[in-house]
């Protein structure tokens, strides 16, 4: 086997089994889509009328229309929480390991982030089984033709963690990134609300919501599920992987960063 | 030339100079103490020597590959243990020895093979399924410079690895770590405890980012004992 599949298969070997080891993790991730879904949209749905946008044919309920955004958040979430787990693995030194392996650094790189994806699909699986437990359910076949999408915003999510890791010198400053990070690109989005319903209240709004990235994965994987394909929404996402991927990239250049730094 | 050479090399966090154009050899084989006090610049020459840092200014070969223009063939070459433990606590010592022959690209029954032996050579094997959360202070790092030498590097790296353990652990790991030496291992081992330096060892003793000595233990000495050298070589005016 070549050096870089064993490396690949043993950096997403210990994503997962790191991943396994916290199992309060894997519950926070599922049950966070869960409430909102359950409970949320549950109460919402009376407040919101949806009219008939693409891809949906008919009249659908709240909590259909939500379950996109869901796939979204979690992979925000997880995103956000390898992006932790990096962080983490710096001030713990085995952030070390990796980068001074003989591996080109943009291939370790590229292996965590495939690692963090994978274990963002997962999750999403699981979150769509369980809601497909409650009776919401999408087609069939689109179930599958929503993985590469999911894999794209995952890949997406992971490459913006990846960043904020770069940057991020200290486990304490994380708490930050939760407020300005992941709380504005949910909200900010179309994850909760159809972007027409924003414009209606703020045309300012509306064009922020129609610029974040993360609209555009949510509208990727929300196309995909009912089996069509929103080209615009993967240009932007695909669009955002590069910058994303490009910036930590030159984040993680050993010219620029102190790792070597003691703290 | 097979061992480590550094040429020059200058490093600085913004205006304060950490490494000021430091430059020594060590020979294949040689067991070298980098010897230093607290703050000397030894930890920023060992994030050089890695490539944790880079620096425009010296050069650094290791092996006979230069560290900048092939990085990759140089850090292949390189076996390091940090000050700091980089185990992965949750998982097995043996879990943790794959993992990194991965990172190496070894796999399968060449890496078993190689983990074994490494494991060996330190004692280490009968613990292999123990997990590292499990080991004390002193096995822990016996498995660090176990899993170092599975790649059966050229130049073995160790920045101050007996911090935090007792007196018996500590000349247990020195000892390993010489005989290494004897084997063929070219060791660089950086300490501020006198009593780690051997006679016949190569020394060199960095001091406010300048080398203030190099060559043989004894010679620097001449006679007296090293912990008197140092002390009076590293002392501050006041």
């Amino acid at each position: 086997m070549s050096p870089y599949a064993t490396s690949l298969i043993a950096i997403v070997k210990r994503e997962a089994l790191r991943f396994i080891h916290q199992r309060e993790r894997f519950v926070a991730a599922l049950v966070r889509p869960l409430v909102w879904l359950l409970v949320f949209a549950a109460g919402f749905r009376a407040a919101l009328g949806l009219s008939i946008i693409p891809p949906y044919q008919t009249y659908i309920t709240y909590e259909t229309y939500i379950v996109p955004g869901l796939c979204g958040m979690i992979m925000l979430f997880n995103g956000m929480q390898s992006s932790l787990s990096l962080v983490y693995d710096r001030e713990m030194g085995s952030m070390k390991l990796l980068l001074t392996s003989p591996l080109p650094r943009w291939w370790v790189l590229f292996c965590k982030l495939i690692g963090s994806t994978a274990i963002s699909v997962l999750q999403v699986y699981t979150f769509l089984a369980i809601a497909a437990a409650f009776g919401i359910t999408m087609p069939a076949l689109g179930y599958l033709a929503a993985l590469p999408a999911l894999i794209v915003a995952g890949v997406m999510l992971g490459a913006l963690g990846l960043l904020l890791s770069s940057f991020i010198k200290q486990l304490e400053n994380f708490a930050g990134v939760m407020n300005f990070v992941i709380f504005p690109m949910f909200f900010l989005s179309s994850a909760l609300y159809p972007l027409w319903k924003m414009a209606e209240s703020s045309e300012f709004l509306h064009s922020i919501c129609a610029l974040n990235p993360f609209t555009h994965a949510v509208e990727l994987i929300r196309f995909a599920l009912y089996l069509d394909f929103n080209g615009a929404a993967l240009i932007w996402a695909l669009l955002a992987t590069a910058v994303f991927t490009i910036a930590a990239l030159w984040g993680y250049n050993p010219a620029r960063t102190g790792l070597g730094k003691r703290r | 030339m097979n061992g480590l050479r550094v040429r020059d090399l200058s490093f600085s966090y913004g205006p304060k100079q950490a490494l000021n154009t430091v430059s020594f050899d060590v020979d294949q084989g040689r067991f070298c103490a980098l010897l230093g006090p607290n703050g000397a610049g030894k930890s920023t020459l060992f994030s050089c020597l890695t490539r944790l840092l880079t620096t425009p200014d010296g050069t650094i070969s290791v092996a006979g590959h230069d560290l900048a223009a092939a990085p990759r063939k140089a850090l292949a070459q390189l076996g390091i243990v940090f000050q700091q433990t980089t185990l992965d606590l949750d998982l097995t010592v043996r879990q943790n020895l794959s993992y990194f022959a991965a990172l190496h690209g070894l796999s399968g029954r060449n890496a078993a093979r190689r983990i074994d032996a490494a494991l060996d050579k330190l004692h280490m094997l009968g613990r292999s399924h123990e997990k590292a959360r499990a080991l004390n202070g002193g096995h822990r790092r016996r498995a660090e410079i176990a899993r170092a030498l599975i790649h059966d590097p050229a130049v073995l790296l160790l920045d101050e690895p007996t911090v935090g353990l007792d007196a018996a652990a500590r000349a247990a790991i020195t000892d390993h770590v010489h005989a290494l030496a004897d084997a063929g291992t070219t060791v660089l081992w950086a300490t501020h405890l006198t009593d780690e330096v051997a006679p016949t060892d190569h020394l060199v003793i960095l001091h406010q980012a300048q080398v203030l000595a190099e060559g043989t233990a004894a010679d620097i000495c001449d006679g007296a004992p090293l912990q008197d050298v140092f002390l009076q070589r590293t002392a501050i005016p006041a």
